[in-house]
């Protein structure tokens, strides 16, 4: 029987999620994808909390509840906490080396990262809409 | 150093390992890079203070009064003050590792370069900023 050639793929394909495992490298791209969203995200972020100094509480209030402000928040806070999530994961991936502690560890990071990430958004969208 | 181990064969079974940090002479991209795991870490505490803030704000009434006070005690704004630089160092490890990502900037004197540039630019940044947060206060 005739050899088939080997498979001819365009480099990229390999490179984005594509490898043999078809999913081996989608935390290194997801983790790009948010650390590049989160450079002008966390700018954002920083000047908004510098626009509320100084401000009373129903002017704080307002401010956050913003379109503007609001949605920039939300934007930081999902690329954040997906960000960190997979950033914590590779730290406990590199230094938890008993199989059952990681285990339980990558689920930690993964209930935290939602539950942070889930409070911070319903917080912000009801600023937004009370 | 501890002994070697040694399997019922008699040979020696410890797997070799790869040398690790306290082998090598310290560098500054070495450092860095311990500061990027640091900081991110950090960074990820920080999200908890700001989840903190954000419920007092949409909660008000004592709840805010809680965070406000906090935050604007002196415990309190050495915490956001290392907040910030964390914040400012990380984003700047972030964006070098964009750049060594794409290959450039990986040759000796570039990537010194590189990697001072994020040490002082992060303590800049965080200086500008709360110098600003100063003026505007
Ligand atoms: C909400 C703010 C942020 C949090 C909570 C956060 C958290 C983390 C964590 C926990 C890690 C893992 C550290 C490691 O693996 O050594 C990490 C890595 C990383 N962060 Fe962030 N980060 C934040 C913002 C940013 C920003 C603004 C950038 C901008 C470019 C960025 C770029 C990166 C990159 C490129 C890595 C991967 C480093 C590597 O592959 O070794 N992060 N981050």
């Amino acid at each position: 029987m005739a050899k088939s050639p080997a498979p001819v793929r365009p480099a990229m394909s390999r490179v984005r999620f594509l490898g043999s495992a078809k999913s081996g490298t989608a935390d290194a791209w997801n983790m790009r994808i948010t650390s590049i969203a989160l450079v002008p995200l966390s700018i954002a972020f920083v000047a908004i909390v510098l626009s509320l100094l100084g401000k009373d509480y129903a002017a704080v209030r307002t401010e956050l509840g913003h379109p503007l402000p609001a949605i920039l928040m939300l934007l930081f806070i999902l690329s954040g906490v997906f960000h960190m999530k997979l950033g914590m994961q590779s730290i406990i991936d590199d230094y938890v080396h008993a199989a059952q502690l990681k285990e339980w560890a990558l689920i930690a990071n993964l209930f935290s990262s939602v539950c942070i990430g889930l409070a911070c958004i319903y917080a912000v969208l009801k600023l937004s809409f009370t | 150093m501890k002994e070697a181990e040694f399997g019922a064969s008699g040979i020696e079974t410890r797997r070799p390992l790869s040398p690790h940090l306290q082998i090598y002479r310290p560098t500054l991209t070495m450092m860095m890079s311990i500061a990027h795991r640091i900081t991110g870490a950090a960074l990820y505490f920080g999200t908890l203070l700001l989840a903190w803030f954000l419920i007092a704000v949409s909660t008000g009434g004592g709840a805010y009064d809680v965070a406000a006070y906090c935050l604007n005690s002196i415990a309190g704004k050495l915490i956001l003050f290392g907040f910030t630089w964390a914040l400012f160092h990380h984003l700047l490890g972030g964006i070098r590792h964009a750049i060594w990502d794409t290959g450039h900037g990986l040759e000796h004197p570039q990537r010194e370069w590189l990697t001072r540039a994020g040490l002082v630019g992060g303590i800049g940044l965080t200086v500008t900023v709360w110098t600003i947060a100063y003026l505007v206060h």
